[in-house]
């Protein structure tokens, strides 16, 4: 028996903020001081809250420290584990009180989540089954093969109202079934976990915190539909993901929970990892299929699917992590349980990868049907350095931008699509006042046309010319007729591209032209990008009041562009300026800024 | 476009003997010729057509088909890396924090553009895909050390440290 644990993270997040080595040094410092057989050390998965890392929770207090350096871990083993004393300068600051600490559920980062698919992470150590096993790991998985018949899983499935968490949405009950209706002497399941939209990681932070759940979750899908082989295709770029899952599935096998006669029953299932090689369009599903079997992920048309036709053409089912993640719950929990939370057709939860110009930075688990405006103001903190919120970007290079008009919203599959966004995978980017809109759609056009996989011509030449009308635009060379070009140009795009990718990759424009087009005008109209980030539209203005007039500019620029009376305030002929900035880092009495 | 000129292959008996094991591991195994890319990337550094050759006759995959797969996905390489990585994250989270700035400053610094190396072998550079610690953005890594919340003004200080 432990006195104390200290759960430190161990997720991508921290570790690249140091957190090994903060574990190690904790591990140093508990046997200087003789604490090794009070206090044990668990590396976690994700706390969520990854702007503050690395993080470090010590029970039983539940004290929450922040941004822990490795200079810090004595004081806390000296102070805390040793005397007692909760070294309140490193606490996270929201939860001091004056007479003690916050319970997390009661701070605003965490008080409006609710942790289905994330329940595990940053409770439990992830490399370790027994852990798992003692927050009812497996449990599900003993049920389902021991009381359940092949059609009442399917059917909790169903009724439970879990939709596909990768970003469709399709029903995964129904899907379950066409798995299960397909004829064929081999079935096999695979799980997703290509989680290609830059700036989501939420299916990685699951693994890394709770592999296992996938685990389970997957086994029972193969009793389902009847399928003895797994394959989970996972991002190469996770590396610690991958070993906890390679850690994971040794130990699922050593305890029989994977191989032959899983639980003494007739049933037997094993796992296999495939890495991904990086390729967006793997993400797709029958792409990511051809790519398992070892080719060039290249989509191929639907029908047939996967159900029926998918790894080497035998019926497959394939679902995302995340979803997955949710199934154990619905079988202890039952599908009443689940389908209580979120709104009347989206059911359960939704994790959210929150980044992009907010405070707290992070992963949050949502009920569905909560508003933007909770997650951003509430949850996330806000806005840093009191800019103003422009637009949220929801699905990736797949999804679109969300107005300050919108924020009301309540988030779930179809209120998104209907404001010209969609759920996605559940990256989530907030963007400020500093933040072009003509440029971020141009980001993701850049992103699309670099990994169109160039089977289809809509797909493959259309986003080239859609960057290529984008680029014109923030140039400043575009015309009023380019803005319907790149509008029509779109929707062509959007109705007859091969796969997802393609269908989608037009979002970005579509909704910026929708919310925002206002900016595109400025960039065609008055040659002015609002936001200062195109640079070919940038320029460089003296503010009147602040200048004193030292001609200390003049004298910096290249080219003579700038002229005046000493002491009276100067002026910048923006037709001579070559926007080199020469003159701004010139400046003492910070008079100069970019327009 | 101007040819480059191809540093030579330089891959020892021991590196063969290696690859040869991988192989033939993964003989017989469906879909065997990502996860052996994979590892004679380990094992080289980078997949150039010598190796994808040796690959192709292992598995008795055309040299076209493996060539094929090679250029398709962006984490196979066929040219040498750096003694010292460096990738820069344009992920989302990354971007609208500045992460192109960060970029423009390295390839001014460096002299080379993105997936290109300097010519004393010592850097190369990639622009990744969002590697997750959307937390600390922007972000750059040099091999396994991250850099994070970056500012232009950072990047000469830290290659000052290799």
């Amino acid at each position: 028996m432990y006195r104390g644990h200290v759960l430190c993270c161990g997720g991508t997040g921290c570790t690249s903020s140091g957190s090994e080595a903060i574990i190690n040094e904790m591990e140093a410092q508990l046997k200087a001081n003789g604490l090794e057989n009070e206090i044990k050390v668990i590396k976690t998965g994700c706390f969520g809250l990854c702007a503050l890392g690395p993080i470090m929770v010590v029970y039983p207090e539940g004290a929450f420290y922040s941004r822990v350096k490795v200079e810090d871990v004595k004081e806390i083993v000296e102070e805390h584990l040793l005397k007692g004393r909760i070294v309140t300068r490193l606490l996270y600051q929201e939860t001091v009180e004056d007479d003690g600490i916050k319970s997390l559920n009661e701070v605003d980062f965490y008080k409006k989540q609710h942790r289905v698919a994330l329940r595990n992470c940053g409770v439990i150590d992830p490399e370790n089954i027994d852990e798992y096993i003692e927050a009812d790991g497996y449990k599900a998985l003993g049920k389902v093969l021991t009381e359940m018949t092949r059609e009442e899983v399917i059917d909790e499935v169903t009724k439970s109202g879990l939709r596909g968490r990768g970003g469709g949405g399709f029903p995964t009950g129904l899907k379950w079934k066409f798995a299960y209706n397909a004829k064929g002497d081999k079935k096999f399941v695979a799980c997703n976990a290509d989680e290609g939209d830059p700036g989501a990681f939420m299916d990685r932070s699951i693994l890394e915190g709770d592999p296992h759940s996938v685990i389970e979750a997957m086994a029972i899908a193969a009793y389902a539909v009847g399928a003895d082989q797994g394959y989970i295709y996972i991002r190469a770029e996770y590396p610690i993901a991958v070993k906890r899952l390679e850690i994971a599935i040794g130990q699922a096998r050593a305890y029989g929970l994977l191989g032959k006669n899983i639980f003494g029953t007739d049933f037997s299932f094993d796992l296999e990892l495939r890495l991904g090689a990086g390729a967006f369009v793997c993400g797709e599903e029958t792409a990511l299929m051809t790519s398992i079997e070892g080719k060039r992920g290249e989509p191929r048309p639907r029908p047939p699917f996967p159900a029926n036709q998918g790894l080497w053409a035998k019926p497959t089912l394939l679902n995302n992590v995340e979803t997955y993640a949710n199934i154990t719950q619905i079988i202890n929990n039952g599908a009443e349980w689940f389908s209580s939370i979120g709104t009347e057709k989206s059911k359960g939860t939704k994790v959210f990868a929150l980044g992009g110009k907010i405070n707290n930075t992070g992963l949050v688990e949502i009920p569905m049907g909560t508003t933007l405006r909770e997650i951003i103001e509430e949850i996330g903190g806000g806005i840093p350095d009191g800019k103003k919120f422009k637009a949220a970007q929801t699905g990736g290079p797949s999804g679109g931008c969300i107005p300050a008009a919108l924020m009301d919203t309540p988030i779930d599959y179809d209120s998104l699509i209907q404001i010209g966004s969609m759920m996605g995978s559940g990256g989530l980017i907030v963007m400020d006042e500093d933040n072009c809109m003509v440029d971020i759609a141009k980001f993701f056009l850049e992103f699309t046309v670099d990994e169109s996989c160039g089977k289809c011509a809509p797909c493959r030449i259309g986003t080239k010319r859609l960057l290529e009308i984008l680029t014109k635009i923030t140039d400043g060379k575009g015309t009023m007729e380019d803005i319907d070009r790149l509008e029509e140009l779109a929707y062509t795009i959007k109705n007859s591209s091969l796969c997802g990718l393609g269908q989608t990759a037009p979002n970005p424009v579509l909704s910026t032209l929708r919310y925002f087009r206002d900016e595109y005008i400025a960039h065609v109209k008055d040659k002015t990008c609002p936001a200062g980030v195109c640079k070919a539209l940038s320029r460089y203005v003296i503010n009147r009041e602040k200048c004193k007039g030292c001609s200390l500019c003049s004298r910096q620029c290249p080219v003579g562009a700038i002229s005046g009376k000493i002491k009276e305030p100067f002026v910048i002929d923006s037709d001579k300026c070559i926007k080199c900035g020469a003159c701004m880092e010139a400046c003492k009495f910070g008079a100069i800024y970019k327009k | 476009m101007e040819e480059k000129k191809r540093m030579p292959f330089k891959g020892t008996k021991e590196q063969e003997q290696q690859l040869m094991e991988v192989i033939e591991s993964y003989k017989g195994t469906d879909g065997a010729v990502i996860p052996v890319l994979h590892a004679a990337q380990d094992i080289y550094g980078y997949l150039p057509i010598e190796v994808q050759t040796m690959i192709a006759e292992g598995l008795n995959v055309p040299l076209a088909e493996i060539y094929g797969i090679v250029t398709f996905y962006t984490q196979f390489s066929i040219n040498p890396k750096g003694q010292y990585k460096i990738g820069v994250c344009l992920g989302t989270a990354c971007y609208v924090k500045g992460s192109g700035d960060i970029l423009e400053k390295i390839k001014e610094l460096l002299g080379i553009d993105v997936g290109e190396c300097t010519p004393d072998g010592k850097f190369s550079l990639d622009a990744t895909r969002c590697i997750g610690a959307c937390g600390l953005a922007p972000v750059m890594t040099i091999n396994d050390d991250v850099y994070g919340r970056l500012t232009v003004d950072d990047v000469a200080d830290i290659f000052s440290k290799y």
